[in-house]
């Protein structure tokens, strides 16, 4: 769920039920009415993208969309639902690339044993993204472009330094992860835009990696997480890669403090400092769930569990 | 602007057909338009996980997908558990652990726990847990859920399939 619904949810809840409720009413429909479109293929797709702009969504999962619609937080005039869609949906290996389909299911990506070996930080981002119902339905391209900055994906993305295929009316460009997350649920994606495949180079075969998040309950979005990819070579750090979900707009990648362990190496004091470093980093707000300090210490904590565990990995490959 | 549209699918093997507005919930279809009611609508926004149904043999929620996408699908609710008036090993083993009390997540739960199963037909009680963390019980009956659970999944090993 969204932070917006979620804080919307609440409020809901808050008022006196109508006297109605409770009640089977049948035939009411609860999302708002649309012109509902199923394409087949992405140039079907981008021809209702071009005649429907800004007022149609596109319904992937429909996992953070559709409870938009049940309450009616979003009254789009389109819906272009592109789960039959086929040429979205794969996962393939590449010119030295994983290139992962926008509509393959998170649950695809749970049980790939491509993934699995080859973008192990993916795998267990997965894990955690709510639960294997949510999973099976949930999209990559759904989570990415919906862009929730405590969201797992788009934080796994800039960790990685993903690339982000976009095809449009003028045919196709490719945005970094970093380039393409703008703000709180905004992307760089034009209305006449469609997300359609995410391609992440595998991180070296001797590299550790962690995702550490703290959420109130098991499936729920974080209220801070930390990806971490960490290459090792005695005490030096070949590679650091860091970023922070649930502090700020976007997710952050944490570069002032990789550069801490890529020049001090992996000392426990150097691991400190960079924890210290990444609590400097983030701009996290107050809201309901976590305060702005609460949620920096999260990341001081979560960081430096996720650099140690990273490296115990990366030591336990290495053997 | 949202015309009906014409549906076929099946659902626990019986093949139904139905013409839908294209913003109605699968689970308001299953329920209003089929009399399937087992399947409940709580949250309607896919944290309670009480409307959990099998689509294409794989769990989710039926209040996040509308109707029109099921068409041509193979659904499983909680109708299609027991066989021949039989109580399905999952069914039998919430009974006899006490895995229900009031019996609104139940339905929920057992869809989730058969996929559980089905992926994974040995899981460890931390696996359960993390499983069935995808439905919501407010009776806060989760012991004996587990229980069931761990006993269900003996018996179908013993059984020699996941199902």
């Amino acid at each position: 769920m969204c932070p917006i619904l979620r804080v919307i949810v609440f409020s809901i809840s808050a008022h006196p039920l109508p006297p109605s409720a409770g009640r089977i009413q049948a035939r009411e429909m609860k999302p708002p009415p649309f012109d509902y479109h199923a394409p087949t293929s992405i140039e079907e797709t981008l021809d209702l993208l071009q005649r429907y702009g800004d007022e149609a969504k596109v319904l992937a999962g429909g996992q953070s969309l559709m409870p938009l619609l049940n309450f009616r937080l979003t009254y789009p005039a389109a819906l272009i639902d592109v789960n039959r869609v086929a040429a979205l949906s794969y996962i393939q290996q590449k010119d030295g690339q994983i290139r992962i389909g926008a509509l393959t299911r998170q649950r695809t990506i749970e049980f790939s044993e491509l993934i699995h070996s080859q973008l192990p930080l993916l795998y267990e981002a997965t894990t955690l993204v709510g639960h294997l119902p949510i999973r099976t339905r949930g999209t990559i391209g759904g989570s990415l472009a919906h862009a929730d900055p405590a969201a797992e994906y788009p934080t796994v993305a800039v960790a990685l330094d993903a690339e982000l295929v976009i095809q449009g009316p003028s045919g196709t460009r490719i945005l970094s992860a970093e380039e393409f997350f703008v703000s709180y649920l905004t992307t760089a994606l034009a209305p006449n835009e469609v997300l359609t495949e995410v391609r992440f180079s595998p991180s070296p075969p001797t590299s550790g990696w962690a995702f550490e998040e703290f959420a109130r309950r098991h499936g729920d979005f974080a209220v801070v997480g930390v990806a971490a990819v960490i290459d090792t070579d005695g005490e030096q750090c070949r590679t650091a890669r860091l970023a922070a979900a649930g502090v700020g707009p976007t997710p952050i990648r944490l570069r002032a403090a990789e550069d801490i362990l890529m020049q001090e190496g992996i000392t426990d004091q150097a691991i400190q400092s960079t924890s210290t470093k990444a609590a400097e980093l983030v701009e996290p707000d107050s809201d309901i769930h976590a305060s702005a300090d609460f949620r920096r210490h999260l990341t001081q904590v979560l960081t430096r569990r996720a650099i140690k565990r990273a490296i115990e990995r990366g030591r336990e490959r290495k053997t | 602007m949202s015309e009906r549209r014409q549906i076929t699918l099946t659902i626990n093997g019986t093949v139904h057909s139905g013409q839908v507005e294209p913003r109605k919930l699968l689970v308001d279809f299953l329920r209003e338009d089929l009399g399937l009611t087992g399947s409940h609508v709580g949250c309607e926004h896919g944290i309670c996980g009480a409307c959990t149904i099998l689509v294409n043999g794989e769990s989710a929620r039926s209040c996040l997908m509308l109707a029109v996408q099921a068409n041509g699908a193979e659904l499983m609710t909680v109708e299609g558990l027991a066989e021949d008036g039989k109580l399905h090993p999952l069914q039998a083993a919430f009974w006899e652990h006490h895995g229900l009390q009031c019996g609104f997540c139940t339905p929920g739960m057992l869809m989730a726990a058969y996929d559980l199963l089905q992926t994974n037909p040995t899981p460890s009680e931390e696996e359960i847990r993390a499983g069935v963390s995808a439905v919501l019980c407010r009776c806060t009956g989760y012991q004996g859920i587990v229980q069931a659970i761990q006993a269900a999944a003996e018996k179908l090993r013993a059984r020699g399939d996941g199902r």
